[in-house]
């Protein structure tokens, strides 16, 4: 279905579209610089450097996570050729929370003393890396992927990764527990900062990498065959996306937890806002939602609402019902 | 009512199985299976009963040691007969459902149900407080009724019912649900509350604090009393009417049931993950799906799978326990998966 909408829309009105992405790419930045500046400035009481130091790791952390949730979102659908799986409702942040409790559990509090909380991180990439390709091997090595079944057993594996992770950090001695509870449940409120940094280089760097492949990837989208057809080297492309989506997530989750069906609402806006299927395009536009919608949302609720901390609680509420309604339109061809 | 017309009997007993490949063979489900099962029930009970942290033997039971026979009385007994209340209840509720929504992979946990009830009561805890048991029973069961009723309306707009898809929604409808219960929980300031029945753990049930149970235990009788009704009308619409079947209220009774097993269960020991799908299934494909004759089986195994799970959470991290929902939520996630891609391979 991608395929088709690509081939069509492009051959006919290839330049308006362009256009119009070029707009809304520009729009949407204004909008993020907008929502920045208001986040960082609103409500100002009291110690002036205090409050820039703070309010400005967190929009770091939420462009972080907002642009590398929508952007590895984007890559992995098209990876697998469909508009409804992200790599968060395959359970791949559930995923990397259960890795970095199993080595919690096997290597205790002292894990953190030698490797500090960097190396720390690296090591969870690299395993996360190794996991989520093994899971997605297995179950997309499979001859009929039927979609549903994919989205449903992915969905499956989130809830069982999660059960695992609270029966692991039940066998944790419980004094370790409680000095190793802080760094596992991120969550908006409580950014890692130590992680910011590196975070922040993966990020860019994976994103850099990602954009050298936009062209490939346009093709990569026509599907398997088209795409080898096109001399396309289909599985190394499909390997590299890959491990760009599993440090991807492995970041986001570590800065502030598992968002689950995030990725699946910007992703799809984006989509439906640009009438394209160009990766030139859809990635920014993601991006750009992306952020907009962590900074702009936390914006809403902790300066106007009062609220905090529940932006992703909403963001799961609205997905969910997204999610519901993509489900019976696609259920209906 | 009288609960099992003649007419219906024949027609069950006469008709083919649909669904799982397995013909229905009157005699499948023979005395002695029953017999064996609950031989190994009663060995799985006796076992439960002298596990625990203060160590009870069997003949400290006729010593007259006062204090062992009030720990054996007021903990472990009612904790036995919690885990297998609960755990045939909502197996049995899981095999009603599947026959009612006509598909293998719809039950409590996929359904929304469970997901309704934890909102309900944490609607009747924010108006009644922690301490109004009844009316968090009560309201529990409404919202578990309503939010099954308005994901089967859902279906209704699935023309194509996908027999994956169907799970799907509904288990993405009970995630909507349950972010509107963190949401207002987190609000309120209940979050902590809330967890003690989202997350199901038989390590509070006291004498006393478990009763609520044999609401559950009634409601599972009458399920099997009208068992032939339910399997009648996991033939369609069409088809149930024909036989005479007043379709509408056999589906209405059936989902009140669900309901009020559901919501007690959830109410006194928390959610239980995943048990109404998986124990159903097991059970439907050695043994064929005629209701009637599989019940009773279902309840056993139900109750036996959690008495499992029960005795693995309070000896993995002896003397710790951890909630049996986590324990039942990890094997019964990997045997669903299990379930799907069998299902699938199967249909190929």
């Amino acid at each position: 279905m991608l395929a088709n909408v690509t081939l069509g829309r492009s051959a006919v009105d290839d330049g308006t579209n362009r256009k119009r992405a070029w707009l809304i790419i520009t729009v949407l930045g204004l909008a993020v610089a907008g929502a920045t500046i208001a986040y960082m400035t609103m409500n100002v009481r009291g110690s002036w450097s205090f409050v820039f130091e703070l309010r400005s790791r967190r929009v770091m952390a939420m462009t972080l996570v907002g642009g590398g949730i929508a952007y590895s979102t984007v890559l992995f659908q098209t990876v697998t050729g469909n508009r409804i799986l992200t790599p968060s409702i395959m359970g791949f942040d559930s995923l990397y929370v259960l890795i970095q409790t199993v080595i919690a559990y096997f290597f205790g509090t002292s894990v953190f003393s030698n490797f500090g909380p960097r190396g720390m991180f690296l090591l969870d990439v690299s395993l996360m890396i190794v996991f989520a390709g093994i899971l997605y091997k297995w179950l997309f090595g499979r001859k009929d992927s039927d979609i549903y079944v994919l989205v449903l057993v992915g969905i499956v594996f989130g809830a069982m990764f999660g059960s695992l992770t609270s029966l692991v950090s039940r066998l944790i001695d419980p004094n370790d527990f409680v000095t190793l509870q802080d760094r596992f449940f991120a969550s908006f409120g409580s950014v890692d900062k130590d992680l910011l940094g590196i975070a922040a280089v993966l990020l860019v760097a994976t994103s850099l990498y990602g954009w050298r492949l936009t062209r490939t990837l346009d093709v990569v989208a026509l599907g398997q065959s088209h795409s080898k057809n096109l001399g396309v080297e289909y599985h190394r492309v499909v390997n590299k996306v890959l491990i760009l989506v599993a440090i991807q997530v492995s970041v986001s989750t570590a800065l502030v937890g598992p968002i689950t069906f995030f990725g699946l609402l910007v992703a799809n806006l984006s989509y439906q806002l640009l009438g394209t299927f160009k990766h030139r395009f859809t990635i920014p536009t993601a991006v750009l939602l992306g952020v907009l919608a962590l900074v702009g949302g936390q914006l809403i609720l902790e300066q106007i609402f009062r609220f905090n901390t529940t932006l992703s609680i909403i963001i799961n509420f609205v997905g969910g019902i997204y999610f519901i309604g993509a489900l019976i339109r696609e259920a209906k061809h | 009512m009288s609960s099992s017309p003649t007419k219906l009997d024949r027609a069950v007993d006469s008709s083919p199985t649909e669904g799982s490949g397995s013909v229905s063979n009157p005699e499948r489900v023979r005395r002695w299976h029953l017999v064996v099962a609950a031989i190994g029930l009663v060995g799985l009970s006796l076992f439960s009963l002298f596990v625990g942290v203060s160590n009870i033997s069997f003949t400290d039971l006729f010593s007259g040691d006062e204090e062992k026979l009030e720990i054996f009385f007021v903990s472990r007994v009612p904790r036995l007969f919690a885990v297998l209340l609960s755990g045939s209840a909502m197996s049995v509720a899981g095999l009603i459902m599947q026959h009612l929504a006509r598909n293998r992979f719809v039950a409590p946990s996929t359904a929304g149900t469970i997901e309704s009830a934890s909102l309900g009561i944490l609607v009747a805890t924010m108006f009644f407080g922690t301490q109004s048991v009844m009316a968090k029973m009560v309201i529990s069961v409404l919202f578990a009724l309503l939010g099954t009723l308005i994901f089967l309306q859902l279906l209704r707009r699935i023309t194509f019912a996908n027999v994956i898809v169907v799970p799907l929604v509904g288990i993405m409808f009970g995630g909507v649900i349950s972010s509107v219960t963190t949401f207002f929980a987190y609000r309120y300031d209940l979050l902590q509350t809330m967890s003690a029945w989202t997350n199901g753990d038989f390590s509070g049930v006291l004498r006393g604090r478990y009763e609520m149970l044999y609401f559950a235990a009634a409601a599972t009788i009458v399920g099997y009393l009208f068992a032939n009704r339910f399997t009648v009308a996991g033939m369609g619409e069409s088809f149930a009417t024909n036989l005479g079947l007043n379709y509408e209220r056999t589906v209405n009774l059936g989902l009140a049931l669900v309901s009020v097993i559901t919501a007690v269960v959830v109410v006194t020991v928390g959610a239980i993950p995943f048990l109404g799908l998986i124990v159903p299934n097991i059970v439907t494909m050695s043994l064929g799906d005629n209701l009637r004759r599989i019940v009773p089986v279902t309840a056993m195994s139900g109750a036996a799978f959690v008495l499992v799970a029960d005795i693995i959470s309070r000896t993995i991290r002896y003397p710790y326990e951890i909630p049996v929902g986590t324990v039942v939520g990890v094997l019964g996630s990997a045997i669903f998966i299990v379930l799907i891609l069998r299902g699938r391979t199967r249909a190929s």
